[in-house]
C-alpha cells in the first residue's frame, strides 16, 4: 500500500452545478415510465390507537383507483428490515394498531396523484384511541406502554464502561469520579439540558419508483436513497431474489442528511405493488408528509456534570440521559447514541462516566441526522464545560486548553478504548484565538456591557469520528448484514481508462449533494495526469458500480475516495509498463502529467493518454503477455476511523426587550487533514453550521401530550434561510491522518457538530450579567425573553 | 401536496369574474395564489371553483388620487414595497410589504390579496389598519367601501362577502407633519418570516406635540387590532421617550392576545408594547 500524501487542494468548479442550476438534474420524480401508477398513503391521525377495522371498499370503487392494500396483503413480507434490530420493527403497514401519528395504515394505488389522495381520504378506518406516551421521562417510568403488552419502553442503556465488553478496553471511571467529588477543593457543576428533536428537511423529499419485470424476475428500483446497495440487498431479501436482480438507481439525490439512510416501507411496498399489478409504481413524498414518513433526529434529555478543581482541571465528566427512539426501530435507531459515546469526552483527556437509555415513545422513529449522536454529545460536554468555566471564573478558552489531549498524546486512546489517530487541538484553538483577536473581542464585550448591551462570545471545540472503522464495528451493527449485504463499511472504486484515453470512475458510494463527481475526478486526474474534463464519475447504480455501502457518516472521501486513489494507482502501474514499452524506458521513470506520460527528466519524451489507451486495448502493440484493457478496482478497508476536529466561535447580541438574538459573527477553524477541493470543503462546513444554527435558533419538532406533531409543516417548523445567517468566516489547520493514503478526514458533519453549542454558549455568555446559566434550544426569542424575565425575578 | 378537485376560471374581465362568483357561493378569488394554493394543497381548504383574476386588465396600478393612494387588486407586494408614492405617502405599508414573505412571494402575491386573506400574522393588515385604509369591494350587484376598522373580522375572515372582490385599497396619504412606520419580530428572529408580533403606527405632530395617532397590532390575536389606548395616551403629549413608553404600555387594552408556538400570552402582550413603542417612535421620526 502506498503511503504518499497527495496534496491536490485545487479549487475546481463542480461538474454537477451547470446541470443542477439549470434544472437539468434528474431526480427520481423526473423519471417517467410508461404505464406507471402512483400511490398515496392513508395515515393515522392518532399517536396510539387500536385499529378495529379498515374499510377500503369505497376507495377501491373510485374511478382511477387501481388497488388499495392493507397489512393483510403484505404481512407475509415481514417488517421493515433494520440494521440494529433492537425494539419493535416497523410493519410495512400498521398491523392492528398504530403507534405514532402519521403511521401508514393503507396504501392506495391509482392512475394519478389526485385520485390517489382522494381515495386515501375515502378509506374508512375505525380507530380505538389508546393512551400515548410522548414525554421521554414518562416513557422511562413506563406507566403507559408504547406497544401494548411490552414489558418496558426502555430498549437498551449504553454505558461508557460497558458498551462492548471484550472487544474494546473499557475503563470504569465511576469510582474515581465519585472519589473526586468527595474532595473539598473541587466544584461540581451539573445541568439538565434538552437536545430537541429535529425534522430532517432535505430539499428533495423522498421518492421511489419500482418496475418489476416478470420476464426476467427482476426489479428496477429508483430511489432517493443514500445507500443504493443496501436497499438492493434489503429488497432482494424481502422478495427472495439474489441481490443482483434488484437494480437500484439513486439518480440525483437532493440532500439526505441521514434521513435517506434507511430502508423505508414505501420502498418495499412500491416493489410489492409493481410486482402484483405488473406495472411501474411510484411514490413521491410530499413536503408535509415528510414529517410523518421519514425518520427524525436528535431528541435527548440528559444531565451533564463536571467535577473539577477550582483552577480548571476536570476530574470527571458524567452524562446521564435518555434518547428518544420513537415508536419503531429502523436502520440504526438504538445505535445512534453509541456514536455520541464515541466522542463523549470531546477533545479532553478526562475521566468519563456516561449512560444513555434508549426509550420508545409514540412518535416518529429517530435515526441518523447529520452528525447522528455526535452533535448531541458535543453539545453536552461543550455546554457544561462553559458552565464549569463560569463557576470557577476562568476563561472558557483556558479551561478547554488545560484539559486537551496534547499533540504528543496521539494516537490517543479515548475513555472507551477507541484510538484517535491524530490531533493537534491546541494549535487549532490558538489559530482561532489569534484570528479573531479574542482579547480584543472580550474588550469589545466589556465596553458593550458598560453601555448596558448584551453581547456574548461563545466558544466550542469538537472532535468528530467518521469514516467508521475498524472493521470489527460491523459486528456491532455498523454493517449491512441485516440487508444481506455484509460489509465492514469498506470503500470501493473502479477506474477505467477508455479506448479513447478518457477515464471513467465508478464508485460504490453515491452523493446527495457532496460533489463526488468533482472530487473523485480530481483524485484520478491528479494521480494519472488525465485531464480533469476527461474524467467522468458515475455512481448510485447497483448494476454498474462495484458494491458500496453508501454516503453517510462523513465517509466518502476518506474511504471510497481512498479506494479510488488506490485503483488509480493500480491503473498507473499498468500504464507505466505500457508507456515504458512505448518509449523504451524503464517503468520506474514514467511520470504522468498534463494529459499523458513522459520519462522523468525528459518532458519532451512523451505520449498522450489516447496513445497509451490504444496500446492498452491492442495487446499486440503492448508488452509481451499484457492483458488487454486498462482498468482496476480497489477496495479500501481503513484500519481506523478519522477524527477531524475544530474550534468555533460566535459573537451575538441579545435584545433584552424582545429576546431576539442577532448573530454578528460566526468563525470556524476546522481541521480535516488534507483537503481535496477546498471550495467543496467550505461548502460542507457552511451547510453544517447552518444546520447547527437551525437547531440552536429555530427548529423544533413539537409533539403535544397526545402525540400530535404540532410543527409538521414549514409554516411551523422554521429552518434557517441564507438571509438569517451571517457570512461565515472559515479557517483551517491541517493535521493529516495516516489512516488513508490521501491524509484526508471526513468533513460532512463537522460544521453541525461544532455549531449548536457555540451559539448557545454565546447567548448564555451575553446574558451572564443577568445571571442566566442555561437556556434550552431552540433559542427562539420567547425562550430567551423568558430566561431574562426569570433571571430578573 | 395535491388539492381536491376544483374548477378553474381564468377571468378576462371583472364582470366575468363577478358573475362566476355570484353563481358559485363556494368559489374563491385568486390573484397571486401565494396563500390560497398552499391551503388547497394541504387540503385545509377546498373551493369548488377558483376564479383567477390575474389576467383582468386595469387592476395593477397604484394611483395617486391626491389625498390617498389607490392600490389595485393586482399590485404585487414588491410593487407596493418599492413604490415611491407608497414609500412617501404610506411608509408603513411599503415597509410591511417589504417584510412580507420572501422574494418569490413578494413578486407573486398581492397587497389586496394579503388584506383579503386576513392572516393573523400578516404585515400589511396592520399597516392598512393604522393608516385608516378603505377597502373597495365590488360584486355583480355593485360596489361598496369598507373601512379597515370594520374589515378584519376574525382568523382568515374579512368582511368581504363570498361574491365580492377586493378591487382596490385606498390608503390615505400621510401629509406634512405626519409619518408612519411598521416593524415586527419575525418567527425566525429579526424581521424574518411571519410576525410573532408587529405594529404599525401613524403619528401627526403639531408644534412639538402629538396631534393624532393610530396604532395597529398584528400577530398577537385572531385578527389585526387597533391599539386605541396607545393613541389615546399619546395624543397631546410631547412624544418624549417617557410619553411613548407610557402610551405603549396600553398596547393590548381591549385586544385579545392568544398564545401560539411562538409566544405565550404574556410574551406576546409584552412584544405588542415593545413594537407599538418602536413603531410610534419611528413614525414620529418620519413625521419631523
Amino acid at each position: 500500500m502506498t503511503t504518499s500524501i497527495s496534496a491536490m487542494g485545487g479549487i475546481v468548479r463542480r461538474k454537477e452545478d451547470p446541470a443542477l442550476i439549470a434544472g437539468q438534474g434528474k431526480y427520481v420524480d423526473d423519471i417517467r415510465l410508461n404505464g406507471e401508477a402512483v400511490t398515496a398513503f392513508v395515515r393515522s391521525p392518532f399517536a396510539h390507537a387500536r385499529i378495529n377495522s379498515i374499510d377500503t371498499s369505497a376507495a377501491a370503487a373510485m374511478p382511477g383507483v387501481v388497488a388499495v392494500y392493507t397489512i393483510d396483503d403484505v404481512r407475509h413480507l415481514g417488517p421493515v428490515l433494520a440494521q440494529v434490530p433492537v425494539g419493535v420493527m416497523r410493519p410495512l403497514l400498521a398491523d392492528g394498531a398504530v403507534h405514532h401519528a402519521g403511521e401508514a395504515v393503507a396504501m392506495v394505488v391509482a392512475e394519478n396523484s389526485y385520485v390517489a389522495r382522494d381515495a386515501a381520504e375515502a378509506v374508512m378506518v375505525d380507530y380505538e384511541p389508546l393512551p400515548a406516551v410522548v414525554d421521554m421521562k414518562a416513557a422511562v417510568a413506563g406507566a403507559t406502554k408504547v406497544h401494548e403488552g411490552s414489558e418496558s419502553n426502555v430498549l437498551v442503556t449504553w454505558f461508557s464502561h460497558d458498551w462492548w465488553p471484550g472487544v474494546f478496553e473499557l475503563v470504569d471511571h465511576r469510582p474515581a469520579i465519585a472519589e473526586a467529588k468527595e474532595r473539598d477543593d473541587v466544584v461540581v457543576v451539573s445541568q439538565e439540558m434538552t437536545n430537541q428533536r429535529l425534522i430532517p428537511t432535505a430539499i428533495e423529499p423522498r421518492a421511489v419508483l419500482a418496475d418489476w419485470n416478470h420476464g426476467y424476475n427482476r426489479v428496477n428500483l429508483w430511489s432517493s436513497t443514500q445507500m443504493p446497495h443496501a436497499l438492493a440487498g434489503a429488497v432482494a431479501k424481502t422478495f427472495g431474489l439474489p441481490s443482483n436482480e434488484v437494480h437500484v438507481v439513486a439518480p440525483e439525490v437532493g440532500g439526505g442528511f441521514g434521513a435517506k439512510l434507511n430502508i423505508y416501507p414505501d420502498e418495499i411496498l412500491t416493489v410489492f405493488a409493481s410486482k402484483a399489478l405488473d406495472r411501474p409504481v411510484r411514490w413521491t413524498e410530499t413536503r408535509r408528509e415528510a414529517a410523518f414518513s421519514t425518520i427524525q433526529g436528535r431528541g435527548w434529555v440528559a444531565t451533564a456534570t463536571i467535577t473539577g478543581t477550582k483552577d480548571g482541571k476536570i476530574l470527571g465528566y458524567e452524562l446521564d440521559g435518555i434518547a428518544d427512539m420513537g415508536a419503531y426501530s429502523q436502520n440504526f435507531t438504538v445505535a445512534i447514541p453509541v456514536l455520541g459515546l464515541f466522542v463523549a469526552q470531546g477533545q479532553y483527556d478526562i475521566p468519563l462516566a456516561w449512560q444513555v437509555s434508549c426509550v420508545q415513545t409514540n412518535t416518529q422513529t429517530t435515526d441518523a441526522y447529520r452528525g447522528a449522536g455526535r452533535p448531541e454529545a458535543s453539545y453536552y460536554i461543550e455546554r457544561i464545560i462553559d458552565m464549569y468555566a463560569a463557576a470557577i471564573d476562568m476563561d472558557p478558552a483556558d479551561v478547554r486548553r488545560k484539559n486537551f489531549f496534547k499533540k504528543e498524546d496521539f494516537p490517543a486512546t479515548t475513555a472507551i478504548g477507541l484510538t484517535m489517530d491524530s490531533g493537534d487541538y491546541e494549535r487549532n484553538l490558538d489559530t482561532l484565538i489569534a484570528d479573531v483577536d479574542y482579547a480584543g473581542l472580550r474588550a469589545m464585550q466589556a465596553a458593550a456591557r458598560a453601555e448596558g448591551r448584551y453581547v456574548g462570545i461563545g466558544l466550542s471545540t469538537y472532535v468528530e469520528v467518521c469514516g467508521f472503522a475498524p472493521s470489527v464495528l460491523a459486528e456491532f451493527g455498523f454493517g449491512w448484514d441485516a440487508y444481506g449485504m455484509p460489509t465492514s463499511f469498506s470503500g470501493s472504486g473502479l477506474v477505467r481508462v477508455n479506448p479513447d484515453g478518457s477515464a471513467t470512475v465508478i464508485i460504490g458510494t453515491g452523493p446527495s449533494g457532496q460533489g463526488h463527481q468533482t472530487t473523485w475526478a480530481q483524485v484520478v486526474s491528479d494521480r494519472l495526469g488525465i485531464d480533469y474534463d476527461s474524467v467522468r464519475v458515475t455512481h448510485g447504480n447497483t448494476a454498474e458500480s462495484p458494491t458500496g455501502v453508501g454516503t453517510f457518516g462523513s465517509r466518502s472521501a476518506a474511504v471510497d475516495g481512498a479506494a479510488t486513489y488506490e485503483a488509480a494507482e493500480k491503473v498507473g502501474g499498468k500504464a507505466a509498463d505500457i508507456v515504458a514499452h512505448m518509449l523504451e524506458a524503464s517503468a520506474e521513470d514514467i511520470r504522468f502529467a498534463d494529459g499523458g506520460a513522459h520519462v522523468a527528466g525528459s518532458p519532451g519524451h512523451k505520449v498522450t493518454w489516447a496513445e497509451i489507451a490504444e496500446v492498452a486495448y491492442k495487446p499486440h502493440k503492448g508488452p509481451d503477455g499484457m492483458e488487454a484493457g486498462l482498468e482496476a478496482h480497489a477496495v479500501f478497508s481503513p484500519g481506523n476511523a478519522t477524527w477531524p476536529f475544530g474550534s468555533h466561535l460566535a459573537v451575538v447580541e441579545v435584545d433584552p426587550d424582545t429576546g431576539n438574538v442577532e448573530i454578528q459573527r460566526y468563525v470556524g477553524i476546522d481541521d480535516c487533514g488534507n483537503r481535496i477541493n477546498p471550495m467543496i470543503v467550505d461548502g460542507q462546513i457552511h451547510g453544517g453550521i447552518a444546520q447547527g444554527i437551525g437547531q440552536a435558533m429555530f427548529e423544533d419538532a413539537i409533539y403535544d401530550a397526545e402525540g400530535n406533531l404540532l410543527s409538521g409543516s414549514l409554516i411551523d417548523y422554521p429552518i434557517p434561510a441564507a438571509g438569517d445567517l451571517p457570512a461565515f468566516e472559515l479557517g483551517w489547520t491541517n493535521t493529516p491522518t495516516d489512516v488513508n493514503p490521501m491524509g484526508v478526514k471526513g468533513i460532512g458533519e463537522a460544521g453541525t457538530i461544532g455549531s449548536a453549542q457555540t451559539i448557545v454558549n454565546a447567548v448564555v455568555d451575553a446574558l451572564a450579567p443577568l445571571g442566566v446559566k442555561h437556556i434550552d434550544m431552540p433559542l427562539r426569542p420567547r425562550r430567551v425573553w423568558d430566561a431574562i424575565q426569570k433571571a430578573r425575578g | 401536496m395535491y388539492p381536491r378537485s376544483f374548477e378553474y376560471l381564468a377571468a378576462t374581465s371583472l364582470d366575468e369574474a363577478l358573475a362566476a362568483l355570484a353563481d358559485n357561493p363556494d368559489a374563491k378569488v385568486m390573484t397571486g395564489g401565494m396563500s390560497l394554493i398552499p391551503l388547497m394543497k394541504l387540503r385545509l381548504f377546498s373551493p369548488s371553483l377558483v376564479v383567477d383574476i390575474g389576467r383582468v386588465p386595469g387592476l395593477d396600478a397604484i394611483d395617486d388620487a391626491g389625498d390617498h393612494l389607490a392600490i389595485g387588486a393586482l399590485v404585487r407586494h414588491a410593487t407596493t414595497a418599492s413604490s415611491e408614492a407608497v414609500q412617501s405617502g404610506a411608509a408603513a405599508l411599503a415597509q410591511a410589504a417589504a417584510l412580507t414573505g420572501d422574494v418569490q412571494v413578494r413578486n407573486r402575491g398581492t397587497t389586496c390579496g394579503a388584506l383579503a386573506h386576513a392572516d393573523i400574522a400578516a404585515d400589511q393588515t396592520a399597516a392598512a389598519l393604522a393608516l385608516g385604509a378603505t377597502m373597495v369591494a365590488r360584486s355583480s350587484s355593485g360596489e361598496r367601501t369598507i373601512a379597515a376598522d370594520d374589515f378584519f373580522v376574525d382568523t382568515l375572515t374579512s368582511a368581504l362577502q363570498p361574491d365580492e372582490i377586493l378591487v382596490e385599497v385606498r390608503v390615505p396619504k400621510t401629509g406634512a407633519g405626519s409619518g408612519s412606520a411598521y416593524g415586527k419580530l419575525g418567527r425566525r428572529g429579526g424581521q424574518s418570516d411571519y410576525a410573532v408580533a408587529g405594529a404599525a403606527a401613524v403619528v401627526t405632530m403639531d408644534g412639538g406635540s402629538v396631534a393624532a395617532a393610530r396604532v395597529a397590532l398584528t400577530g398577537v390575536g385572531t385578527k389585526p387590532s387597533l391599539a386605541a389606548g396607545v393613541a389615546e395616551a399619546l395624543v397631546g403629549t410631547d412624544g418624549s421617550e417617557a410619553a411613548v413608553a407610557a402610551a405603549a404600555a396600553r398596547a393590548t387594552e381591549g385586544v385579545t392576545v392568544l398564545e401560539d408556538l411562538y409566544g405565550s400570552e404574556e410574551y406576546k402582550a409584552h412584544l405588542a408594547q415593545v413594537y407599538a413603542g418602536r413603531a410610534v417612535t419611528a413614525a414620529m421620526a418620519a413625521a419631523s
